[in-house]
């Protein structure tokens, strides 16, 4: 072999490691969910203060739909925050964050609450009927649903600040009602 | 105060590495011994401190210290206490120490045996060692740290995962670290061999006892996996082609083809590119197979974390491969091969025939595990490769593989005359042929069975051949049989070991044939009363219990089985419901058997527990892979065994 053809065998190494790093830029786990775009199921849940909460009940608010779990540590632990500051910011113009704990015990999940001083609504499904109805795959999920009522999208893991941010306010930009024919 | 002084240990160990790595190769190069000793120096102090870490690792789990990050995330109060160190394994940073660990043991092994023994070579052998050794401890302490602290600290952690509440995931992962770091010194004398210029066969002859035994560990490994896989997942096989599994295969395919190809190097000179390459490559398929499963890059079953792991891993493969392949390149002129081949029928040519098959499969595999990525890279498409591709390209590979492991080790170097032949294949060959006939007559109809069982009985043939002459020979100097056998397995356990690793390979090859072959199962509904029929097993539902465990809930399928004459046994299988999972583990229940298992897994129930769906499953031969483990472990000890030949 000449003198700079025995140079392609390390440069051979160069393509596999450029697909690998490739790798980085996609996500496995990002398979896209049917449900998006759809209109969202409806449910009604009682919340841990006792009230009754409904999707129906929130029609015409943007709704930020949050599957958790006191056990679901860390990525839980990291977002309680961020959605108890997005409450707290966007409730005035008509954003509501409602978190469903799945598969949990009360008490702890009360805790978990206590723990982040969450001030926004919070139900147990009890039956898991709600988190069966959105396809839930794992803790934590959390849908952005528009005023019409349709999943718009969803996000699997911790909510960022600016997750959360650009979702609610594309949301907020739309009308909310269809124009004639959309 | 614990996890700090952990993470200190780590930072002063890192500190300690590289200065240890950079003073053997400047003392290598300029020759002061001085360097190299401070080097070994290092190398103990990083072993002490690492040994330390991990030692604090434990404790942090046993004493349910949740103000540690990745003790929270992988225990909870109700943990026993076995499986909580055995937790400290469980993922991502845990299973990085105990990689850096064991490495670190293997460079104070190579410190203590070697620094009489190679002047030339060790030294830079050292260098390589504590460089990956910083590269390790780098990842420790910057982008998976096992010490990060937490806050606020939780009242209790996440918990272990389930499926690795198991004593085969306790020795998993030790068993095949070990194979994976053990990879690392022939990788490292390699580089020392390259970078002196002394390409002989002196780098080989070193590391042999070092290779197979990371080649054992590595396939320890994979049986112990293949074993947790069976009885823990309940899926009813062993092996499923999963990113993950294929990430440990490689490595072994390489380094099967690297502990034969050493051979004709050391005989004939030949090879010695073969040979550098090999274990270059080897090396890097470790290092590629964390990578893929620490970087997330790859969807598989084994769930692991993202992050910062997978780009670090990525540069170090890339620094590795291209400073490893641009020393080869450098050399080339050097590591051209000496001696030619002779002729084609030659034990040289089914050396090479061995590595060219064992390099295919393992390209096959590295093709079907990143063909995901390829596609979307290039169509923007998402597929998944499933088993039929890997075992439709595989599976001719090593039924040719193991027919070659009859003929390699018999046949004559340089050139196989007629009579060489004939002496030594034509009773195995024969007594093949009849073995086919008589699988046949005995009603196997797949021609892929009767063609493997048959190779495997040609191959055992061979084997008996070559070890009865021997013992006839020696018995005609006197000694009786039964010593005489001993006598060869102790004095040339070199090429004795080798035959029983590939009895014991054998005896997997039957397993899995059979296994493939001849499983039966079916999966049906039953009311508490009622039973299913499978090849002879009766199997009746009896109903439905609940135990409460210290960490979970699980619900029992009372079953009493009966099989022809037997008298009637119970078998529990259940469900485990863990409140950190979404969905239930299953816990399988199961008889194994010489000729078959029967394998129990609980479907759905109804919640009166009135009726259940119960999976049955008569898997047949499985139990050859575990004993096949087994006699290869016999052999992989007899191979290591110091040399005793000379002596006597």
């Amino acid at each position: 072999m000449s003198r700079l053809l025995r140079w392609l065998i390390p440069l051979s190494a160069v393509p596999v490691l450029a697909l690998l790093a490739y790798g980085f830029r996609t996500d496995p786990r990002d398979v896209p969910s049917p449900l998006v775009g759809r209109p969202a199921a409806a449910f009604a849940l009682t919340t841990f203060a006792g009230e009754p909460v409904s999707l129906d009940g929130l029609r015409g608010k943007v709704v930020v739909l949050n599957f958790w779990a006191s056990w679901c540590y860390p990525a839980c632990y990291e977002e309680a925050p961020v959605l108890e500051r997005g409450w707290q910011q966007w409730r005035e113009r008509g954003v509501v964050v409602l978190g469903v704990d799945i598969q949990d015990t009360e008490d702890k999940a009360r805790k978990f609450m206590d723990q982040f001083r969450i001030t926004f609504p919070n139900a147990p499904d009890t039956t898991g009927r709600v988190s069966i109805d959105y396809g839930v795959y794992g803790v934590p999920e959390t849908f952005f649903i528009d005023r019409r009522g349709y999943i718009r999208s969803k996000h699997v893991g911790a909510v960022t600040e600016a997750v959360f941010r650009a979702a609610v306010e594309r949301l907020l930009a739309e009308p909310s009602e269809p124009r004639a024919g959309g | 105060m614990t996890p700090e002084l952990g993470q200190g240990a780590l930072i002063v160990a890192f500190a300690l590495a590289l200065w240890g790595g950079a003073a053997a190769a400047v003392g290598a190069r300029a020759g002061r011994p001085a360097l190299v000793e401070s080097a070994q120096h290092a190398a103990l102090g990083v072993f002490v401190l690492l040994t330390l870490a991990f030692a604090l690792l434990v404790y942090a789990f046993l004493t349910f210290d949740f103000s540690v990050r990745y003790v929270a995330s992988n225990t909870n109060l109700g943990t026993p206490y076995y499986y909580r160190i055995t937790a400290v394994w469980g993922a991502l940073e845990g299973s990085i120490i105990l990689w850096g660990w064991m490495l670190a043991l293997y460079t104070l092994i190579l410190v203590l045996r070697q620094r009489e023994r190679a002047r030339e070579l060790y030294p830079w052998a050292l260098a390589v060692m504590l460089g990956v050794m910083a590269f390790f401890l780098a990842v420790m302490t910057v982008a998976a740290p096992p010490f990060a602290r937490l806050t606020p600290v939780p009242a209790d952690g996440r918990g272990l995962n389930p499926l690795l509440e198991d004593t085969g995931m306790i020795t998993h992962p030790v068993a095949l670290y070990l194979g994976f770091t053990g990879f690392t010194v022939p990788f490292a004398f390699a580089v020392a061999a390259l970078a002196t210029g002394r390409l002989g066969d002196a780098w080989i002859s070193l590391t042999r006892r070092w290779t197979i035994t990371a080649w054992y560990f590595l396939s320890l490994g994979l049986l112990i996996g293949g074993w947790w896989s069976y009885h823990v997942l309940g899926w009813g096989g062993y092996w499923a082609w999963d990113p993950v599994e294929n990430a440990a295969f490689m490595p072994w395919l390489t380094g099967t083809a690297f502990l034969h190809s050493v051979m004709i190097q050391e005989r004939r000179r030949m090879l010695k590119l073969w040979n550098v390459a090999l274990v270059i490559l080897t090396f890097g398929l470790t290092l590629f197979g964390t990578f893929l499963t620490r970087s997330g890059v790859i969807g598989s079953v084994h769930a692991f974390s993202q992050g910062a792991v997978g780009v670090f891993f990525l540069a170090f493969l890339g620094t590795v491969l291209l400073l490893s392949l641009g020393l080869l390149a450098w050399r080339w002129d050097a590591l051209r091969a000496q001696g030619e081949l002779d002729s084609v029928v030659s034990r040289e040519s089914a050396f090479l025939l061995n590595n060219v098959m064992l390099v295919a499969a393992t390209f096959t595999v590295f093709f079907g595990t990143v063909f995901p990525l390829l596609s979307e890279a290039v169509r923007g498409v998402k597929v998944s490769v499933g088993a039929p591709f890997f075992n439709q390209v595989n599976v001719p590979l090593f039924l040719g593989l193991v027919f070659l492991m009859g003929v390699g080790p018999l046949i004559a170097w340089r050139r196989a005359s007629v009579d060489n032949l004939r002496r030594n294949f034509l009773w195995p060959v024969a007594v093949g042929a009849v073995s086919a006939a008589v699988f046949f007559a005995l009603g196997v109809r797949s021609t892929l069975a009767v063609l493997s069982l048959a190779v495997a009985v040609f191959v055992a043939a061979t084997i008996a051949v070559d070890l009865g002459r021997a013992v006839r020979a020696r018995r005609r100097v006197g000694e009786r049989a039964l010593p005489a056998l001993a006598g060869l397995l102790t004095r040339h356990n070199r090429r004795y070991g080798g035959f029983v690793v590939h009895l014991g390979i054998l005896v997997i090859a039957v397993g899995v044939t059979g296994s493939q072959a001849w499983s039966v199962q079916t999966e049906t509904t039953l009311k508490v009363g009622e039973a299913a029929q499978l090849a002879g097993y009766r199997v009746r539902f009896d109903g439905l219990g609940t135990v409460e465990e210290s960490n979970h809930f699980k619900v029992v399928g009372n079953f009493t089985v009966q099989n022809g004459r037997t008298r009637p046994a119970v078998m529990q299988p259940s469900k485990k419901f863990y409140p950190q999972e979404q969905t239930p583990i299953a816990g399988v229940d199961y008889w194994l058997g010489l000729t078959e298992d029967l394998y129990l897994v609980l479907g759905d129930f109804t919640r009166d527990g009135g009726q259940a769906t119960i999976k049955i499953q008569v898997n047949r031969l499985v139990s050859w892979i575990w004993i096949g483990g087994f006699v290869l472990t016999l052999g992989a000890a007899l191979a290591v065994m110091p040399e005793r030949r000379k002596a006597a």
